[in-house]
């Protein structure tokens, strides 16, 4: 049991998991063509950054890492109020929510 | 035990992240991102930071991803047309992503000095934590709280109906 309870993972699988996200994230922007979806691939990749921060503040036992973590945590949180508010407008002037049908700034 | 807990929750990340990308409707996408939200949180306790886990399954899972759904419902956003993209995310955009993920690998791997993570670690308590974030980070703490309330005020701001809609003026009206 104790044997079993010292297993170890080396942070660098962690710090892999973490950039395996970003890319996802990043293909999920590029392939996707709603807009919503496309805002989640960004949440997406936040998480992945958020990951590896942590992991560095295990590493060197910083606290600060992990409060830059909750600092993204919140202005996440205030880009997903705001963006999904404009979608709402997006949504209300096109009619639609096709990233390719949105090319134009002016609602 | 926490090999087993890594590999069980990485897994469920990474195969909620894919299927994020696979589904078509953005509901199924939502909620593959909760999943990913709330096996990062058991990530998160396994590196020892209690407060994040807390915070993500709050925050992420619960706050922003109901937000999420809201509007999916609210907007009653149906199927993505299945389009391959752009010319430019095609040629540019993913060997670009594959280049970036392969250097980001090579460096993480060729590494030295990075540890291990075991569960007897021991974990950053949340005093410890908020120790450092209201003496020494305050006036950013602060700050953060003017942010969210501009944040607040823009979604209100963006996303009322304008007052010379015709529609939304006999709406008012009528009641």
């Amino acid at each position: 049991m104790s044997s079993f309870l010292s297993q170890e993972v080396p942070l660098s699988w962690y710090l892999l998991l973490s950039a395996a996200l970003f890319s996802l994230g990043v293909v999920g922007f590029l392939i996707k063509r709603n807009l919503i979806t496309v805002f989640m691939s960004i949440e997406l990749m936040l998480n992945g950054v958020n990951l590896s921060f942590v992991t560095f503040a295990h590493q060197w036992h910083a606290v600060k890492g992990q409060i830059f973590v909750f600092f993204v945590m919140m202005v996440a949180a205030a880009e997903a109020a705001v963006g999904l508010a404009i979608i709402i407008a997006v949504f209300r002037a096109r009619a639609t929510l096709a990233v390719d049908r949105i090319d134009l700034m002016k609602l | 035990m926490h090999l087993i807990l890594f590999l069980v929750f990485a897994g469920f990340c990474l195969g909620g992240a894919i299927n994020l990308l696979i589904q078509s409707h953005p509901i199924n996408s939502a909620l593959s991102l909760i999943v990913v939200m709330v096996s990062l949180a058991v990530l998160y306790l396994l590196l020892g930071a209690e407060f994040l886990a807390a915070a993500q399954v709050i925050v992420y899972a619960g706050a922003i991803m109901v937000l999420f759904t809201f509007v999916v419902m609210l907007l009653n956003a149906g199927r993505e047309a299945r389009t391959l993209g752009s010319r430019a995310a095609r040629s540019i955009g993913f060997p670009a992503v594959v280049a970036i993920l392969a250097v980001i690998a090579t460096v993480i791997l060729h590494a030295q000095g990075l540890g291990v993570a075991r569960l007897s670690d021991g974990i950053t308590s949340t005093e410890e934590l908020s120790t450092v974030l209201f003496t020494k980070l305050l006036l950013p703490f602060e700050v953060t709280s003017v942010l969210i309330l501009i944040a607040i005020l823009g979604a209100v701001a963006l996303a009322r109906h304008d007052d010379t809609d015709p529609r939304a003026n006999e709406e008012r009206t009528g009641k």
